[in-house]
């Protein structure tokens, strides 16, 4: 294979659409009489459902049906469904579309309309009469786990490795694992650290609310459009709740505006289903902004207590993580990971771990772009560079001192297969945004390390070639970070065609095979697997094709730039065009499909230097300089690479230092709106250099490894490791906003 | 209680009815089926929704349909010329200034309108005149650049 088109910086092909307003996304849809529907939520953090009487609102002109649970199908056992890092509870994902008997967190969806116009349906949500009977609330995990907390779940029994406890508790899981022996550790150490970080409830900050229009027929066919991470994950969801067949409901690929983890989980479409049944009419329901951030997927608030043990020359004996995370409503949280990834990078002996996933009245979490690394890389990467200060250790040092190698186990899971973490730190260790000196008061500079696995799960793509030597090329994966673009370079070079010669689509979910979520660092390295396979597959069909049709033995050709040629007689050749035109007569239409489902993951390590300036009489902290180092194993696009680094990088920022929930004394989230809930602005960052390393991945054909994620771990760790070299002081709970920091160097001053 | 409004949009007269309490951006969207501005938060913080009104950036959302009586409105549908795109439209096709796009074309408008006060704008000055478009997947470093590339 020569190397044309993977490496290179193609601009993506669903560009121009973007950025002349061509590009739909589900909330652009306008289908003839269609509705519009709207929410009503829950003023309570906690209460029981007595009664929904909805006369009035469906008295009003232009209303047309209100829904409510009562509507679906019911549903008594628990359905696991495990999609990009995060299991989906089907329950619970019901009673998040809408509540069943019982609200749990305040905005939770109860009931939906669908008018002629949004205005009629917002005006008919206040006439939906709803009778509550408010129940005690609980709002913090560690509140939340003492013995005398209200209940959340008054039937829920702590699961823990031995089998569940005898009481109910707000603790839905109790996760323990370990290796060696702690205590030992922890006496050979010479140096013993301990503290505790905690960060707060967050939100993926997608730019594009929550859209989705439903058009169900009367055959009770459903034809859904919707912004989410994945159409076919969307169907099973929708399949399995609404007890219809798959084949039942087609979801057709619109342009999603950002995911981030947030759009995995069906939340608009089930209303939108229930009420186009009703209605006989297609409905669209889009979130305002401050429902999103009320009543979406945030990311876990946690407690980690962390205590590391090393010797005297910086080796670490031993690491006991206790960790504590407000998994909101329902259960599950990603607690593991967050242990997992924090631990990775490291060669240590003795490890104990104990986490606690804790419901609350809180909106029920949900992935958060690598689920609970961040937090827990906050709390490990601080302790390293806390370690590093105590030992008089360059923090380059002590990392690459303990750094893991191929074979090493993590800390849960198979021992690592290739890894790039060595030439990271190399690269890292021999770069200016390391080496080069930062002058100056009041500035510091932080270094912080990012492990991700990345998922895998199945991907698929079907290939078409056609009459005049052109293909058509659909893959199942929704198009976040440009990954039709991605593949079509792949395409174009396997098949040794130009990239114009290949039209690249989403399909719909009726035309290409299953296709997990764009999710999980998983589509360019799982969705390449399976281009590849179908291009293969292309390739030794038409071989045969043209080996009948030059009546030459098909070893005998050879194939370059679109042409089959015999390589005794050079004139009897072939190209695709010509296969093209023969298969309409002979053979039949040229096809091949293309999946990948076996593959070993591709770890990824990633280290960010970040340098900082803070203002001593107003705490804010400004990024000087910021240099996200990654390894790629192959880049295939170098710029969406790059752009993957850059966008995680400031999302990392705006967790570290400026974003963070803020909820009353009766779970009411007081910050709703894009002004009070921060995110970076462009005068809030500056250019982020993005360095990409390239250590081919163990498994796949390209040794691609899937970056997505793990741009976003670092920047936590990294910014309170630079703030406290350039103010001394040591911030421990985020975001790390100006007051946080102002308070914590007048408490440096004063103590 | 609706009425009509008559605008220009994109140098073409258009009518549409409104209610009072419409805003510009729903009888862009809504009325006119020009889907290119969007709604990313309703309020007026995030920019998504940023048009030209009288040739200045508005946040569409918070100007009301009847205010624009008489008007006139350009949308990122009417930077591209006879199926040429616009400089800034290719500068951001060509730095991979664009990923989900979503926010995207009030990026787009608020470097259009900056280009017509500035036409070699810095660094920061590119930042300060997006500081009010949200983006959330690309860290902004390339749309910077892609829009100084212009300048």
């Amino acid at each position: 294979m020569s190397t044309e088109f993977i490496g290179q910086r193609l601009t993506r092909v669903d560009a121009p659409d973007r950025v002349t307003g061509r590009a739909v996304y589900a909330a652009d849809l306008h289908l003839p009489g269609m509705l519009h529907g709207r929410v009503l939520r829950s003023p309570h953090a906690h209460a029981r459902i007595r009664r929904i009487d909805a006369s009035k609102a469906l008295a009003l002109e232009g209303v047309k049906a209100v829904v409510t649970s009562a509507d679906l199908p019911s549903m008594s056992d628990e359905q696991v469904l495990v999609r990009g890092e995060v299991e989906l509870n089907l329950n619970h994902i019901r009673q998040v579309a809408l509540a069943q008997e019982k609200v749990f967190f305040h905005g939770q969806a109860v009931a939906a309309v669908a008018a002629t116009d949004p205005h009629t349906a917002e005006d008919a949500l206040e006439l939906i009469e709803v009778d509550y009977e408010p129940l005690p609330a609980v709002l913090d995990a560690e509140e939340a786990m003492r013995e005398d907390a209200p209940l959340v779940h008054p039937d829920q029994y702590t699961r823990t490795r031995e089998g569940n406890l005898d009481r109910p508790s707000n603790i839905a899981t109790i996760h323990t694992f370990g290796r060696g022996e702690v205590e030992e550790g922890f006496r050979e150490a010479e140096v013993v650290l301990e503290d505790t970080f905690r960060t707060r409830m967050v939100h993926q900050g997608y730019m594009e609310p929550p859209a989705a229009v439903a058009q169900v027929e009367p055959d009770g066919h459903i034809t859904v459009w919707a912004s989410t991470q994945g159409n076919f994950s969307l169907r099973a969801q929708l399949s399995s709740v609404l007890e219809v067949p798959s084949s039942q409901i087609k979801v057709v690929p619109v342009e999603v505006g950002g995911g981030f983890g947030g759009k995995l989980n069906s939340l608009l479409e089930l209303p939108a289903v229930l009420l186009s049944r009703k209605t006989g009419r297609p409905v669209k329901l889009v979130m305002s902004r401050e429902e999103v951030l009320r009543a979406t997927y945030p990311a876990p608030a946690t407690v980690i207590s962390v205590k590391v043990g090393a010797t005297g020359e910086g080796r670490l004996t031993a690491v006991y993580m206790k960790a504590i995370f407000d998994a909101g409503a329902f259960p599950i949280a990603p607690v593991v990971a967050a242990y997992l990834t924090s631990l990775a990078a490291y060669k240590v002996p003795h490890l104990k771990f104990e986490g606690y996933e804790v419901v609350t009245n809180r909106p029920k979490i949900g992935a958060l772009r690598a689920p609970g690394a961040p937090q827990g890389s906050f709390a490990v990467e601080s302790q390293i560079d806390l370690l590093a200060e105590k030992l008089s250790l360059d923090p380059l040092e002590l990392r690459r001192r303990n750094a893991a190698q191929e074979g090493d186990p993590p800390p849960v899971g198979r021992p690592l297969n290739r890894i790039g973490l060595q030439p990271l730190l190399d690269r890292v260790a021999g770069h200016p945004a390391w080496t080069a000196p930062l002058d100056g008061p009041h500035r510091g500079r932080g270094l912080s390390l990012a492990y991700w696995p990345g998922a895998v799960m199945v991907s698929s793509c079907h290939l078409t070639l056609h009459d005049d030597g052109s293909f058509s090329l659909i893959l199942g994966s929704v198009d976040l970070t440009g990954t039709r673009t991605a593949m079509l370079q792949i395409a174009a070079q396997e098949l040794g065609v130009e990239p114009s010669q290949i039209s690249v689509s989403v399909g719909d979910t009726d035309s290409v095979g299953h296709t997990e979520v764009s999710g999980g660092s998983r589509i360019t390295y799982t969705m390449s697997a399976a281009v590849h396979q179908a291009c293969v597959g292309m390739l030794e069909q038409l071989r045969d094709r043209a080996a009948t049709g030059l009546e030459v033995d098909s070893g005998e050709l050879e194939y370059s730039g679109g042409t089959f040629r015999s390589r005794t007689s050079p004139d009897k050749q072939l190209t695709l065009a010509d296969l093209g035109r023969q298969s309409l007569r002979r053979g039949g239409p040229v096809t091949a499909t293309g999946t990948a489902t076996r593959l070993q993951s591709a770890p990824v390590f990633a280290a960010h230097v970040a340098d900082v300036e803070v203002d001593p009489e107003t705490g804010q902290v400004k990024v000087l300089k910021y240099t996200a180092f990654q390894d790629a194993g192959r880049a295939v696009n170098p710029m969406q690479v790059e752009g993957q680094l850059q966008g995680g990088a400031v999302q990392g920022v705006g967790w570290a230092l400026m974003e963070g929930y803020h909820f009353s004394d009766s779970g009411v989230l007081q910050n709703a709106t894009m002004l009070d809930y921060k995110t970076p602005t462009a005068t809030d960052v500056p250019f982020i250099d993005a360095v990409i390393v390239e250590v081919p991945a163990s498994d796949g054909p390209y040794g691609i490894r899937g970056v997505g994620e793990a741009p976003i771990i670092p920047p936590l760790a990294a910014l309170a490791n630079a703030i406290h070299r350039a103010t001394g002081v040591r911030l421990r709970e985020l975001p790390m906003n100006p007051e946080a920091v102002f308070m914590a160097m007048q408490n440096r001053d004063k103590g | 209680m609706k009425q009509v409004v008559t605008l220009t949009v994109n140098g073409e007269r258009q009518h549409a009815l409104a209610e009072p309490r419409h805003t510009l951006l729903e009888l862009l969207r809504d009325r006119l089926g020009l889907t290119g501005t969007k709604e990313g938060c309703g309020d007026g913080n995030c920019g998504a929704c940023t048009v030209l009104l009288d040739g200045r950036p508005v946040n569409s959302c918070l100007v009301l349909a009847v205010e624009a009586q008489g008007r006139e409105v350009v949308t990122v549908e009417g930077l591209a010329r006879d199926g040429v795109l616009h400089p800034i439209q290719q500068a951001f096709i060509d730095h991979g200034a664009v990923q989900c796009g979503f926010c995207t074309p009030g990026l787009v408008m608020a470097a259009y309108a900056l280009f017509r006060q500035d036409p070699h704008p810095g660094e920061q000055e590119v930042r300060a005149a997006i500081a009010g478009k949200l983006c959330r997947c690309t860290g902004y470093d390339k749309v910077v650049r892609a829009i100084m590339s212009v300048g």
